[in-house]
């Protein structure tokens, strides 16, 4: 628990900052706090990455295996998308069933690869309804330090584009490893989400965990290659108005453009 | 969709399902409202400002908001295994979150205001309509609230922007975008989006699920005024 007294000098602090168009940390309000990415950081997983987000810091490893597909989607192969917060990242977290705010990510993290379609499922099909190539895209958060949704989705992305696909070939109805063969993973599109958070009337990209303590609203939008606006969740316990949100979009795609171009350069 | 923009439910691009809302509908519950929205069936049941349990969740300096939402094993056309899902987890924190601007917790320290959402029937845009019957909920407890909250999804259905999409176009949809108000403060508290809009669809989907919203927000004010001044109605 911090102190009440703290907490209210920081918003104080931060909303003073705000005023003058600054940060606590000397950012612009639309700035993000550098990207570091490094991939082939686990060589036993498919595809790795280890992202640093200013001092949030999360490590994803893809995992391809055979599967069944799901009973009403058997022309496509399986993507699952997880995310958990590791009690060695925050003083905070204890072992345990996932909390509400835990499932909350690794969902939006999903739906930003699901919903702009970056993988193209229906390339892992080994035969319809019964036999497909499951992706399986597992982070880890290792030092939270605000906006875990953009560090997890830069670093699922990340591992993705540099994970390399077995191949399976069929035998006797059964999918079996074909040893020494792979392929690139069938990419689409690149997903990139951009967090904001409202604290009083200004929009922040990129919330620190000290901005997020203070925050009012937050909202997460993830934009595709084409500049569509593809997934887009609202938390946080107050509201947004209109013109609001219709500036955050603005900003998802001026912000994204620039991640994009630093993930283009894995593909 | 036919040419003429009439949809698989016989709708048109505009025009919401039909929607009914009953506050007062449960006898144990501080405040409760039943809603069916197209064949959506939902109850919702608040309880408090009361004691809170486990009291380590209490906070001296303001009261605490919590929200379940729950589907039914039956309410569905697979039975629905009844353990909650992650899903109903996340749905039960946007949900709290989109009601919370509403109200006033401050003046109601260490305690808590349980909201339970029932969906007894689900058939698409179920977490609006429990947002729409949840709020009723909350003003039938006589909490006070800063405004109503109220809910509709928009959405993109074979290249056109729809209102309301229902169970069979959100299968089939290529974009769902449940939207909440708060329709006098004028504050979206809700917003959520699966699907690909160009930056011009966003803002029309914005545009048309906050209309529908102000629709609900009418249905809503209607089951209060029944509730409480059924007498003058007459």
């Amino acid at each position: 628990m911090g102190s009440a007294i703290l907490d209210q000098l920081r918003l104080d602090k931060i909303l003073d900052l705000l005023k003058q168009g600054k940060r606590l940390d000397g950012r612009a309000l639309d700035e993000q706090r550098p990207l570091i990415i490094e991939t082939g950081v686990i060589p036993k997983a498919n595809g790795s990455a280890r992202v640093k987000l200013g001092n949030t810091e999360v490590i994803t490893g893809v995992k391809v295996q055979p599967d069944k597909p799901f009973p009403d989607l058997g022309d496509k192969g399986i993507l699952i998308c997880t995310a958990e917060i590791l009690p060695l990242a925050d003083p905070h977290v204890e072992p345990g069933p996932p909390t509400e705010e835990v499932i909350e990510l690794a969902r939006v993290v999903d739906r930003g690869i699901r919903e702009t379609e970056m993988i193209d499922l229906h390339q892992l099909v080994l035969i319809e309804n019964k036999s497909v190539v499951g992706i399986f895209i597992d982070s880890s958060v290792i030092d939270s330090a605000g906006n875990l949704f953009d560090a997890c989705s830069y670093a699922s992305v990340a591992a993705v584009l540099s994970s390399t696909i077995p191949k399976y070939e069929i035998k006797d109805e059964a999918p079996v490893l074909v040893e020494g063969v792979t392929s690139k993973p069938p990419v689409k599109t690149l997903p990139v989400s951009v967090t904001m958070a409202r604290i009083g009337d200004y929009i922040i990209v990129d919330p620190s965990k000290e901005e997020e303590m203070c925050m009012d609203a937050r909202i997460t939008i993830t934009t595709n290659s084409t500049g569509n606006i593809c997934a887009l969740q609202k938390g946080g316990n107050d509201g947004f108005s209109v013109d609001q949100l219709l500036k955050c979009s603005e900003m998802a795609l001026s912000v994204g453009t620039k991640i994009r171009k630093q993930l283009e350069q894995l593909m | 969709m036919t040419e003429d923009g009439i949809r698989c439910d016989g709708r048109r691009v505009d025009q919401l399902r039909n929607i009914s809302i009953k506050a007062g509908v449960l006898k144990n519950a501080d405040g409760s409202a039943y809603i069916e929205f197209g064949k959506n069936k939902i109850l919702a049941g608040v309880f408090g400002p009361r004691d809170v349990h486990p009291k380590h969740m209490a906070n001296q300096d303001t009261g605490i908001l919590r929200c379940r939402y729950h589907m039914s094993p039956f309410s569905v056309t697979e039975r629905k295994n009844p353990a909650p899902s992650r899903r109903e987890i996340e749905i039960s924190k946007v949900l709290k979150e989109a009601l919370q601007p509403a109200l006033i917790l401050k003046d109601f320290p260490r305690t808590v205001i349980d909201v339970f959402v029932e969906v007894l029937q689900a058939d698409g845009g179920s977490r609006c309509a429990a947002l729409d019957a949840a709020a009723v909920a909350l003003a039938d407890a006589g909490i006070p609230m800063r405004d109503l909250v109220s809910a509709c999804a928009a959405g993109k259905v074979a290249d056109r922007i729809v209102l309301d999409v229902n169970n069979e176009e959100d299968q089939e949809g290529q974009a769902d975008m449940p939207v909440a108000i708060m329709p006098n403060v004028g504050k979206v508290t809700l917003m959520q989006l699966d699907g690909i809009l160009t930056p011009e669809e966003y803002k029309t989907c914005l545009q048309t699920a906050i209309g529908g919203c102000k629709t609900v927000y009418e249905v809503q004010r209607r089951a209060l005024v029944e509730r409480y001044f059924e007498s003058g109605e007459k």
